[in-house]
């Protein structure tokens, strides 16, 4: 073999080892059953801010329904405080993810200090429930390097655990935070809308164990679902809309501390 | 304890998910990809534009390029919470994703190398082969040796004249090439960071070229050093030893050729320090200039909590020092060492800055995230992600160097290019 005929078939070589690589996309049986499914659906979620009062019992109950240890500092869904004073400062804290809901009035400032804010130094404060917003244009999906992270038909966005290499460039692309690693698989987790139940008909853990109406689910393709009515017809508000993420997940009384 | 949260300490409000997820081993990521681009580009300079003075470094920084190669994905391989899916990433591949380009674009620069390389080394394979042949009743070492000269010569004995011209054609297009296709090596490793656009600090079009400049500069800098601790050793040998090659002339002609070679590489890497420093800069006057919202959040860390590393550790003694080191008259090698071991300390402290500096404010924009690099290990992840898995990444391509040198002698060839 000469030069040239060595050159030749290494270029081949590479050639028919990359194409192909590039070409086959295997899928995982999860993903081939989320294609399959209906896309008459498109779930959406409403929160009330006005309805919150950060008892957190959402947060516990979302740890319990998708096993993410109770002990553990990330959460899939959290609340948060925001206190604004009188002389225009923002406390805002979210203390374990408000798991226990929030029982004491100071203010975690992280690194064991806290404030102590006087009531009638107060000028509002309310409280803020986040979850993954299933972007419709969601960056997390751009950015995983496998695929282990993928976008149902119905906009749910999934994560499959036995394909995630544990990156986190997935985590590092969410502009809202919502991402961790599993304690207990080390692959990237987050809320999921509790797909196992709404496939189901059932209503997301968190949904459910508000005790106050403050989160609902529904279809927004569908006319007559009662969330899709007051996402289209009222005054809803998203997160960081700058981001151009496209979020799924509408807020009723959204301010504009609020990040 | 979950994922990150052992070296995070939170200020201030900080979500409850937010931790240093990309910790020290992705700072060593683009540090060590650096370096391979920057010695490539280095032995480039001599094989395309054909800048004489380059001559003797350009052969060494090829084969210190292929060491270094091998030792680029190691700290992310360190980094994956699922180090055996790796190879997920080649089965299904997503373009969308700029670390999904990796292997491609990596083996296609590792072929480049390996293939110049072998142009570069073949008469030399030959010679050894055939030389080994020859010889009778050969050592285990020997033995070996033939075999793996035979081996490399991948049956192309022809050392004849217009072989070794096409040779020399061959090398002078594959370094050609091999620019481009290491600067975008480089490039798309700044790219994996500026295209996070949920991160303030990162999200820039210019992370890619701040990253190739700062890379060619480090991958100088790597290679005058090495240069330098080789010929120092075989300063030494060629004194101490009662080896055939002893003479005090010897000595002296080591030593003048050094301090050539590092004299005429210093004004290159001074070159492209200039370019990596204006372009740091413009960055951070643009972002003050414009003040965009994030600017409030960043502009508190760089200029308070980060001063220190910024300005301090990479600006005044990675950047500036080295810098005047350099533009003073009547180099010397002692000054160019420590001019070369704070270039590189500098370009370490810039690939910090920008992992661990885009990781410390909370997305909230009002609290923020203190980075504590594990030192003592405890368990797996603190000595993978720690201290020394950093440094086990950093001397393994010298490990890796050593034993190439084996089989690519990097002096005393006899050689035509
Ligand atoms: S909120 Fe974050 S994790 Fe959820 S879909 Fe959007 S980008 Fe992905
Ligand atoms: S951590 Fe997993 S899901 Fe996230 S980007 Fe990496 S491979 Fe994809």
């Amino acid at each position: 073999m000469n030069r040239r005929e060595f050159l030749k078939n290494t270029a081949k070589a590479v050639a028919g080892v990359t194409v192909p690589l590039a070409a086959i996309e295997i899928l995982s049986p999860a993903r081939v059953q989320a294609l399959k499914a209906d896309s008459s659906v498109r779930w959406a979620f409403l929160v009330d801010t006005y309805k919150c009062v950060g008892c957190g019992l959402c947060v516990k109950a979302c740890k319990n329904e998708n096993e993410i240890p109770y002990e553990a500092n990330v959460t899939r869904t959290w609340v948060e405080r925001y206190v604004l004073t009188k002389d225009g400062k923002l406390y805002a804290d979210s203390p374990k993810g408000a798991r226990d809901g929030f029982t004491s009035a100071k203010i975690d400032l992280g690194m064991g200090k806290f404030q102590d804010i006087r009531k009638e130094d107060i000028k509002k404060a309310f409280f803020v429930p986040k979850l993954c917003n299933q972007c419709e244009n969601p960056p997390c999906v751009q950015v995983c390097p496998v695929g282990a992270t993928y976008q149902a038909p119905d906009g749910v966005v999934l994560v499959d655990r036995t394909w995630c290499i544990g990156c986190g460039y997935c985590i590092m692309g969410c502009p809202y935070g919502v991402r961790f690693f599993h304690p207990k698989y080390h692959t990237a987790e987050k809320c999921n809308f509790c797909y196992h139940r709404i496939n189901k008909g059932l209503k997301t853990a968190c949904v459910q164990a508000c005790p106050f109406g403050a989160r609902q689910i529904g279809n927004i393709k569908d006319p007559n679902d009662p969330v899709a009515k007051i996402i289209t017809t009222e005054r809803v508000g998203i997160l960081k809309s700058e981001f151009g993420t496209k979020p799924q997940v509408f807020y009723i009384g959204l301010d504009e501390e609020v990040r | 304890m979950v994922h990150g949260e052992l070296w995070t300490l939170k200020e201030l409000f900080v979500t409850p998910n937010e931790y240093i997820y990309w910790s020290v081993q992705i700072v060593m990521y683009p540090f060590m990809t650096g370096l391979v681009a920057g010695a490539f580009v280095l032995s480039s300079l001599y094989h395309v534009f054909g800048i004489k003075e380059l001559k003797d470094i350009a052969r060494f920084a090829l084969v210190f390029s292929f060491a270094l190669l091998f030792a680029a994905p190691v700290p992310i391989i360190l980094h994956l919470q699922h180090p055996f899916r790796g190879i997920n990433n080649l089965m299904t591949p997503h373009f969308t994703s700029a670390i999904a380009a990796f292997g491609i674009v990596f083996s296609t620069y590792g072929a480049i190398v390996a293939s110049e390389l072998w142009f570069l080394y073949r008469k030399h394979f030959v010679e050894q082969s055939q030389f080994l042949k020859k010889k009778q009743d050969k050592d285990f070492g020997e033995k070996l040796f033939y075999l793996i000269y035979t081996a490399l010569t991948l049956g192309s004995f022809d050392i004849s004249k217009e072989a070794q011209h096409k040779d020399e054609k061959a090398i002078k297009i594959l370094a050609a090439i091999g620019i481009p296709v290491a600067c975008f090596l480089h490039g798309y490793a700044g790219f994996i960071f500026g295209s996070v656009k949920a991160n303030a600090l990162w999200m820039t079009p210019l992370m890619p070229v701040i990253f190739i400049m700062s890379a060619v500069v480090s991958g100088i800098a790597l290679c005058m050093l090495t240069y330098i601790v080789t010929m120092e050793i075989r300063k030494f040998l060629a004194c101490k030893k009662q080896s055939p090659t002893y003479s005090p002339e010897c000595r002296e002609e080591i030593k003048s050729v050094e301090v050539n070679v590092i004299k005429m590489t210093a004004k290159y890497l001074l070159f492209f320090l200039i370019f990596a420093i204006s372009l740091e800069l413009l960055d951070l006057i643009f972002r003050g200039y414009t003040a965009t919202k994030s600017w409030d959040v960043l502009r508190s860390v760089i200029y308070e909590k980060d001063f220190n590393s910024i300005f301090v550790f990479q600006y005044g003694i990675g950047n500036l020092i080295p810098f005047i080191l350099f533009l003073l008259p009547g180099m010397t090698i002692r000054r160019a060492v420590v001019g070369v071991v704070l270039v590189m300390f500098g370009v370490f402290m810039m690939r910090w800055n920008v992992v661990i500096g885009g990781q410390a404010f909370s997305l909230t924009f009002a609290g923020y995230m203190h980075y504590h690099l594990p030192i003592i290990p405890h368990d797996w992840e603190t000595l993978k992600e720690g201290l020394f898995g950093a440094l086990a990444v950093f001397i393994m391509p010298f490990v890796l160097f050593f034993f190439l040198t084996k089989i690519f002698p990097i002096f005393g060839l006899k050689e035509s290019h």
